[in-house]
């Protein structure tokens, strides 16, 4: 049987997720030129957030109709009070420090947030159930999940959103000023501490969508979860262009489709029988992610960070 | 000094700026009225940039107050725009890749209201809206000449529209005060004629303007009262036959510059500015010494 749709429509979902968390790390890049390492952990709490709202807030027996959108909300706020926190209290005070002083402290706030919620959510150092939407459509020989159609729903409008804001908003032609040229834009009346905690909130708020779609994908949560997902869609935004919006969904997607193809078809080349299988993703993706900065080291759209430099 | 019937928009009073053990400015008082076309010149290195920077927000002045219309301005560069004082640079910062309709409408931000919900869900309001702002840029661009150039790249215009382009993104921020840092600099003749025009129909549409400049001949045209920075200092202050007449002046300008000036990057961008201006101009520097432009004058 045929399993390349299957595989490929697999590789776009995860890619989508991906491309959600990486938006985090495009846009305070692109505009602070800071590796928001602790944006993994962002998405994260964001996941933590939705589960307090659904085992913790909600009365019991909610229809998942009613509660995927409060659990969206409850982990939107919790991952934006982090993001919009971080900066504030994090990386403010360090922002005409050298570059390297605010990525240690990206690198220790991500371990300080995953031991904060190691420690403190009940249940969170082992594996917490998160409820999961598992009906399952047929769509020509693709099976789908219901937790797959708001992924792709989700992703959809929010980077629809995303364009139509940064590119026709007053907010978004700000950012982008601020981008190309903070001390200009300042001079231009434009409050660059409010563009920055702007940012960082979009970032949180896409992780949360990102978290929301994970737990109700995989059907569970853990305090590491933000590790290797937040490390992916860093890869995801290098390899779309970093600081290119657009460049962080394609990256996330390529890498999505990439990885899960490789894992799915490379044991069928003769001498590679035991490279295939799911342990060997995480290679595949990070092999393309090198090859990628070998040929286009800006990335797949990444013109315009040459233009800044 | 000034007859005092009209009222001062921008008014600095003991304005110091030192850095670490240098003094760039040193308490320098001035006064731009409604209506005034003032000049500042001064040697390379004078602070004439530094003490520019202390107006708009950039450097809190160690010393002294700025006041914008009788309010001490806000030592924050947005907030200053947004009371009233728009700048251009010495070396053109546009944000080159936004289009020029794009340039001059972020000069817009203090002036529109917008929010989050409304640029999604782009409702009648925000439209309405966005189309009065566009209709403004449109104008200040016809203003200038490069209404036909509306979706060029900013980077892709030639020089002199550049620096046209960069007075239009000030002006749209509505300022009842505008500082040109420099804004012949690299201009030919022509080029040069064509901004004198451009600074005397903004001052009558009411703004008040501060131009920094090195080119002689456009300043005593231009100006109704000039200030000249030495050393930090304000040397001089008074009418163009005044201060062309006065001989510190003439020294200033033919010394030598001095030893640890605190202005040398500044030096260096001028010179680095005068050298283009060289390159571009058909006709030899128009940035003479006084010595070469004192007679033209006027």
């Amino acid at each position: 049987m045929n399993t390349l749709p299957q595989q490929l429509a697999n590789g776009l979902l995860l890619g989508s997720m991906y491309g959600l968390i990486a938006i985090g790390y495009t846009m305070v890049y692109g505009i602070v030129q800071l590796i928001n390492f602790a944006h993994g952990e962002i998405f994260m709490t964001g996941a933590f957030g939705a589960l307090t709202v659904y085992f913790y807030v909600l009365p019991d027996g909610t229809t998942m109709w009613a509660a995927v959108p409060l659990m969206l909300i409850g982990g939107a706020i919790v991952a934006i009070l982090v993001a919009v926190g971080a900066e504030r209290f994090a990386y403010r005070p360090l922002r005409q420090a050298p570059r390297l002083a605010p990525l240690i402290t990206a690198i220790g706030l991500s371990l300080a947030l995953q031991e904060v919620v190691r420690n403190f959510y009940p249940g969170a150092d082992k594996a917490r159930a998160f409820p999961s939407l598992d009906t399952t459509h047929d769509i020509g020989s693709v099976t789908i999940k219901d937790a797959d159609i708001f992924l792709i729903l989700a992703a959809v409008v929010c980077m629809a959103s995303l364009a139509v804001f940064v590119r026709r908003s007053r907010t978004g032609r700000a950012m982008q000023a601020t981008a190309q040229d903070p001390d200009t834009a300042q001079l231009m009346g434009i409050d660059t501490n409010r563009i920055i905690v702007i940012a960082f909130a979009i970032g949180g708020f896409f992780a949360a969508v990102a978290a929301v779609a994970y737990g109700l994908k995989y059907g569970n949560v853990d305090y590491r979860m933000g590790f290797l997902m937040g490390l992916k869609a860093f890869t995801a935004a290098v390899l779309g262009g970093i600081g290119n919006i657009y460049g962080a969904m394609l990256g996330g997607i390529v890498l999505g489709i990439a990885e899960t193809l490789a894992s799915a078809y490379i044991d069928e080349i003769p001498g590679m029988q035991q490279l295939g299988g799911q342990s060997w993703a995480n290679v595949w993706a990070f092999c393309l992610l090198i090859l990628v900065l070998l040929f286009r080291p800006q990335g797949l759209l990444g013109e315009r960070v040459a233009d800044r430099a | 000094m000034t007859t005092m019937t009209t009222t001062s928009v921008l008014e600095a009073r003991g304005v110091t700026m030192r850095f670490g053990g240098l003094t760039a400015v040193r308490s320098v008082d001035f006064t731009v009225n409604t209506g005034e076309i003032v000049g500042l010149i001064g040697p390379n290195g004078a602070g004439k940039t530094t003490f520019f920077n202390c107006l708009t927000g950039l450097y809190i002045p160690t010393e002294g107050t700025v006041s914008y219309k009788g309010t001490v301005l806000p030592p924050k560069p947005h907030l200053v725009t947004k009371a009233g004082v728009a700048r251009t640079f010495q070396n053109i910062r546009l944000f080159a890749n936004m289009t020029v309709l794009e340039n001059v409408l972020v000069g817009r931000h203090t002036r529109t209201k917008e929010g989050l919900w409304s640029a999604l869900l782009r409702g009648p309001g925000f439209r309405k809206a966005e189309r009065a702002s566009e209709e403004r840029a449109m104008e200040l661009l016809g203003f200038i000449g490069l209404a036909h150039k509306r979706d060029h790249l900013a980077r892709n215009l030639p020089y002199g529209e550049q620096r046209k382009l960069e007075i239009a993104r000030a002006l749209a921020s509505e300022p009842g005060l505008l500082l040109l840092d420099e804004p012949t600099a690299g201009m030919n003749p022509q080029e040069t004629r064509a901004t004198e025009e451009l600074v005397f129909a903004i001052r009558d549409k009411g703004i008040a303007v501060l131009v920094i400049e090195h080119d002689m001949r456009f300043i005593f045209n231009l100006c109704d009262r000039v200030a000249v920075l030495v050393q930090g200092e304000k040397l001089i202050e008074g009418t163009s036959d005044v201060v062309q007449a006065d001989e510190r002046v003439i020294a200033a300008y033919l010394g030598e510059p001095f030893e640890g000036d605190p202005g040398e990057a500044e030096a260096a961008e001028v010179t680095a500015a005068e050298a283009t201006a060289d390159a571009t101009a058909d006709t030899p520097s128009t940035t003479g010494t006084p010595g070469t432009t004192k007679g033209d004058a006027q």
